[in-house]
């Protein structure tokens, strides 16, 4: 591409980019070598190679314990968040109607509330339903979080995709239904699987909420996480860290590879 | 859908049909608002009816009746004034950092190609997807005394001897800047690509010289973008949890730690309400003043 700058006339810049992008990677990845050390301390270079953190992990009954409720909750989220945002964006691209931008802002609203609110309200209001610490509590706040990120995925899908084939499909007799997931659904199917992904991860990682309405046999694995970080520095967290790195790493790795092959075919 | 609808409404003679149309189309409109609904009745009933009770219990005392006490509260002691004080500072400070990385890095990602800007936007977005968790547990590794960062400094000559770089303001901000810069860089980046190039090649070719050009055609056109993006990082800075009460060691203490605490430490829900009440019309009163300000300068620039 031509600039208005010459290229080295901006090298400056490009150093300084490299050196913030690499603000942003490397510090996470100190905790790979960190969860393969062998002593307790966590120093760096790390001293000697073991796997006794994630023996550690896998052999405690907590920690087993709270990554299977994170799972069920994760897993659930998704496949709830999904239609709900998908059918959301759809209903918003297409429909015309007066209050739009008040039924966009309310779906999205979570996103702009500190979650600390939607934490001690949610507590307050599981308190009345007896939801505090059960897995549907869970799911119904961390839907409330996952929609917000589905909807604006689909919402970009949307925009992308010619609705006049959609509008074919139905004056050849299909129905509204059968035009979407004939034909709408197969185009942007992509961004519904990111969409259903970052409903995913937006559930897996959440702490704040999970800190107030779980525990016991109940809490989540960032919940552990989060007390046992308080209390005392562990490398057992940094295998599970490395764990959850390599989790949320790779989708969109991979994701960005699939889309770089098609763009060269 | 709509759009034929309003074709077929246009070609026909006026008054055909009309009353028929006019009916499918509300009756479309219906269906495609009854797909929002499932969504809109878990925000409202998880999201708004609950912050709706929290302001109710902000000013109602356990006799049932009215009170400002909570909010008397927050005015009357130090303690509260100082976290306030303490959650803006650091906020503001995160924000301003994060615009001085995230300016250059935005810009200079919204100069390259789209396939190479793709490829180093990996950079941003693997670390806007990693639990902050993880991020603030490897921020606590590397500034520990006798950590990474402090080896390095005295490897370098910076320092002598180890110096405190976590629990305090230095960690908590360190950390927060980490964790909100794709906050700041991906709209950022969005609104700079969407920036004409030829506006800066034609501003060149008229003579202009790359700062000249850089100033006064690029950086006024990437003002929205901007304080779109800096308004975003710092509302959500006003609401941080979890990093300041790692990173701080109890001795950064921000509004959210204190609703957390309110809520266990007393036995009414009138006190965390309260905070969480101030803490949300601050939140909103930055977010409408910045909406404002960006109103203001779109009708400016056309």
């Amino acid at each position: 591409m031509e600039h208005y700058i010459p290229h080295r006339r901006r090298l400056w810049l490009y150093a300084l980019s490299a050196l913030i992008l690499g603000f942003l990677i490397l510090p996470t990845l100190i905790v790979i070598p960190m969860s393969f050390s062998a002593s307790d301390a966590l120093q760096f270079p790390p001293r000697g190679f073991s796997w006794r953190w994630y023996e550690a992990y896998l052999g405690t009954p907590q920690w087993r314990d709270a990554t299977l409720v994170s799972l069920k909750v994760s897993v659930l989220t998704m496949l709830l968040a999904t239609p709900i945002g998908t059918a959301a964006a759809y209903g918003l691209h297409f429909g015309r109607f007066r209050f739009a931008l008040a039924v966009y802002g309310s779906l999205v609203a979570s996103l702009m509330v500190p979650v600390i609110l939607i934490a001690i309200g949610v507590f307050f209001l599981y308190a009345k339903l007896g939801l505090v610490n059960t897995i549907p509590g869970l799911v119904l706040a961390d839907v409330l979080l996952a929609v917000p990120f589905v909807l604006i995925v689909v919402t970009a899908g949307l925009k992308s995709f010619d609705a006049n084939q959609e509008m074919v499909a139905r004056s050849l007799g299909a129905g509204r239904l059968r035009a979407f997931l004939g034909v709408t659904l197969p185009q942007i199917w992509r961004s519904v699987l990111a969409g259903a992904l970052f409903a995913f991860i937006a559930a897996f990682d959440e702490v704040v909420i999970a800190t107030l309405i779980s525990g016991g046999e109940m809490a989540t694995l960032t919940n552990r996480m989060f007390s046992s970080l308080r209390d005392e520095v562990d490398p057992t967290i940094a295998a599970i860290s490395t764990l959850l790195i390599a989790v949320t790493t790779i989708p969109p790795l991979l994701g960005h590879l699939i889309s770089a092959r098609r763009g060269r075919r | 859908m709509t759009l034929a609808a309003g074709f077929e409404a246009a070609a026909a003679p006026p008054g055909l049909n009309a009353a028929g149309l006019a009916a499918d189309e509300r009756a479309e409109r219906r269906m495609l608002l009854l797909l929002c609904s499932p969504g809109m009745l878990i925000a409202l009933v998880i999201l708004f009816l609950p912050i709706g009770w929290l302001f109710w219990f902000s000013v109602i005392d356990q006799a049932g009746s009215f009170t400002t006490e909570n909010y008397a509260r927050i005015w009357r002691e130090g303690a509260y004034v100082a976290i306030f004080l303490t959650t803006f500072e650091v906020s503001l400070l995160v924000t301003a950092v994060c615009v001085l990385l995230g300016y250059p890095l935005a810009y200079c990602l919204s100069q390259l190609s789209a396939r190479a800007a793709g490829v180093l936007l990996l950079g941003v977005v693997v670390p806007f997807w990693t639990s902050l968790l993880v991020r603030t547990y490897a921020w606590l590794v590397l500034l520990q005394r006798k950590g990474l960062v402090n080896d390095l400094l005295i490897g370098l000559g910076v320092l002598d001897r180890p110096a405190m770089l976590s629990y305090n303001t230095l960690g908590v901000t360190i950390g927060m800047t980490h964790i909100m810069l794709p906050f700041l860089v991906l709209p950022l980046y969005v609104s700079m690509r969407a920036i004409d190039p030829t506006l800066m090649k034609a501003a060149a070719s008229l003579g202009g010289r790359p700062a000249a050009v850089f100033r006064d055609v690029f950086f006024p056109l990437s003002l929205p973008g901007l304080v779109a993006g800096l308004v975003l990082t710092f509302i959500l800075c006003l609401g941080f949890y979890i990093t300041p009460a790692i990173l701080g060691g109890g001795r950064v203490q921000f509004i959210a730690q204190r609703i957390y605490a309110s809520v266990n430490l007393f036995p009414t829900w009138g006190p965390a309400s309260a905070l969480g009440v101030v803490l949300l019309v601050l939140t909103i009163t930055v977010l409408l003043l910045a909406q404002a300000l960006l109103k203001r300068w779109r009708r400016r620039f056309g």
